[in-house]
């Protein structure tokens, strides 16, 4: 496996090339995501919205203030913080294929959420605080039992992923079977993947991830060394615990932040790191930048095939993920074991 | 001054004891290969050396003690080579050696030119130059093992520790890393410590060899005076012949087969 593009180029110069194509790129699925849907309005007329220039209709207007650009901008902070958990976790683990939602986390925050919604807590801090706890179970649980060597090797730790996944959805479904019908339907909705339900007063609870996309970025060259293995790490003067703490933490924040607002999204993490790796190589200097706004692209774009695709109403986008990522999850499988 | 001293030291895995006691002196300049049978601790007492595992006892890394070390200031004074390095993600080999000028720079720095420099010149050092934008993943286990002394000579380091590092290399491979290694002692004198399994190119470069038995120092010294039947024989339970190829030759030292005479 090697980069499909820019073989030999220096850090800076790729950096530049890749920040400078997935920035056109953000932008333009932004104008996209914003100017498509039931009814579509021109680029041209949402520039002059987005600026506030101009004469626009105040219907349109607030169809993009009120709905489509609020819906965008949870899309792609989700699949930013996808995009770099993935990004994070894999490193971490040193496993190409881990992923926040195929390890269980996101249904850790999942199983969190749910349990501080039918308690009545708030959004925000409760709810929020409920999921940041259910993910740091859930990472605890997978920590002990690969650290207790029960799953040694990639496959044995992915597949202990896939089982604390399976409990949660168990527990969630449970959960769900306890609740009356309207928060069932809500809640199903959520948990799918929906970016529908979300209104402009949840976008600063959003802002909260950004604290962990600026701690990830600055020890993205301390991952690097993390993916020679523990001892070299520590070897080339990595304090492997504390990096190894900090990353874990900033991470599950921000996972278990948008699995709250946006529910159960899974794939991204996988998907895009993986298809930049193939770009622009292994470098996380490059990579985690790269992922945040990749996977903020990718999750607009996805969205956007959501609530275009079903010819009435919408689907939740997560299920548009999981088609594309799971069938890319069991080629990377098949592949690494050829 | 002493490039590594250590004195008592212990170290437990749960209730098993690794190491007993060791004590072991190296000084600057030094090439000394630890030999010893398996499972006596001899990638532990290296890993200890590094600061790798906590071990419970004193060691002095060119005269100060390891706990007075962070982590990046140590990486600057001792590289490490272990046995394995992954490749699970497709670094290039210019990048795995350039990762070795990490201790030398800030959290958000970039490496400069001068950094690159000294990656060229170490992968030129090791002669993976040519293989600079290929990836670890598509290399043979020697070129590999060459690659990974490039990065630990880009840290700039007094001090190389290396485990094993001519396992599984056929003969001509060994004797390049080895002879490598011996230049960087004579040219930079560079303090190479080592552990092998391979008593005779122990015996070829050692300047003093370290017998490790049953998590204890059983004896240092020169090669002659450290690979003697009697020793070897005790410590590794077998029957051992040592030759000397000639007067004032090398050491030859060959296990025997039951009922084999030497």
């Amino acid at each position: 496996m090697r980069p499909l593009l820019i073989e030999g180029w220096s850090l800076g110069r790729r950096l530049a090339l890749a920040v400078l194509l997935l920035s056109g790129l953000l932008a333009l699925a932004f104008l996209l995501g914003i100017s498509l849907g039931s009814s579509p309005i021109a680029f041209p007329e949402v520039l002059d919205i987005l600026t506030g220039r101009g004469a626009v209709d105040p219907t349109t207007a607030a169809i993009v203030r009120e709905i489509r650009l609020p819906r965008v901008l949870l899309a792609a902070v989700t699949g930013a913080t996808l995009a770099l958990g993935g990004l994070v976790f894999q490193a971490l683990l040193r496993n190409p294929l881990a992923e926040p939602y195929i390890l269980g986390i996101s249904g850790g925050s999942a199983i969190g959420a749910i349990v501080g919604m039918l308690a009545g807590l708030a959004p925000f801090p409760g709810v929020t605080a409920t999921a940041f706890a259910g993910s740091i179970l859930v990472l605890l649980l997978l920590l002990m039992l690969s650290g207790r060597g029960m799953l040694a090797g990639r496959d044995a730790l992915l597949l202990g992923g896939v089982m604390l996944n399976a409990f949660c959805g168990a527990v969630i479904m449970f959960l769900i079977s306890l609740s009356s019908r309207e928060e069932v339907q809500h809640i199903i909705f959520w948990l799918m993947g929906d970016l529908s339900m979300f209104t402009p007063a949840q976008l600063p609870l959003l802002a909260g991830v950004l604290p962990s996309f600026v701690l990830i970025l600055a020890l993205a060259r301390p991952m690097n060394l993390m993916l020679l293995g523990r001892d070299n790490a520590a070897a080339l003067g990595v304090n492997v615990r504390l990096v190894t703490a900090l990353l874990l933490f900033a991470t599950t924040l921000m996972v278990s932040l948008v699995v709250c607002q946006a529910g159960l999204i899974g794939f991204v993490g996988l998907v895009i790191p993986h298809v930049l790796r193939l770009l622009f190589g292994s470098d996380h200097r490059l990579l985690a930048p790269a992922s945040i706004l990749g996977g903020a692209s990718y999750l607009i774009l996805c969205d956007l095939l959501a609530r275009s695709l079903p010819a009435q109403g919408e689907m939740p986008v997560g299920i548009v993920t999981a088609l594309v990522g799971a069938p890319l999850f069991i080629f990377l499988l098949w592949r690494a074991r050829r | 001054m002493t490039a590594v001293t250590v004195r008592g030291l212990n170290l437990f895995y749960g209730q098993r004891q690794i190491l007993r006691q060791v004590e072991l002196t190296v000084a600057v300049g030094e090439f000394l290969v630890i030999i010893g049978p398996n499972g006596t601790g001899k990638t532990s007492l290296l890993k200890a050396m590094a600061g790798l595992l906590p071990a419970a006892g004193e060691v002095l890394i060119l005269g100060q003690p390891l706990a007075s070390y962070g982590r990046r200031k140590l990486a600057r004074e001792l590289a490490v080579v272990p046995q394995l390095t992954p490749s699970d993600f497709p670094f290039t080999v210019a990048e795995t050696v350039l990762m070795g000028r990490s201790p030398h720079l800030s959290l958000l720095e970039l490496e400069g030119a001068e950094d690159h420099r000294l990656a060229r010149q170490a992968m030129e050092f090791t002669e993976v130059a040519h293989l600079a934008n290929r990836h670890l993943d598509e290399l043979s286990g020697g070129e590999r093992q060459r690659v990974t002394i490039a990065r630990a000579i880009c840290q700039g380091p007094r001090v190389i520790l290396l485990d094993e590092p001519t396992a599984s290399l056929d003969p001509a491979h060994q004797v390049r890393i080895m002879d490598l290694l011996e230049q960087l002692r004579r040219q930079q004198g560079m303090t190479v410590i080592m552990v092998s399994h391979d008593l005779n190119l122990a015996a070829m470069y050692g300047g003093r060899l370290a017998l490790m038995h049953e998590g204890r120092i059983s004896a240092v010294g020169c090669p002659a005076e450290v690979l003697t039947v009697d020793r070897l024989e005790a410590c590794y339970g077998c029957r051992m012949e040592v030759v000397r190829t000639q007067p004032g030759g090398l050491l030859r030292v060959h296990p025997l087969a039951a009922g084999q005479t030497g």
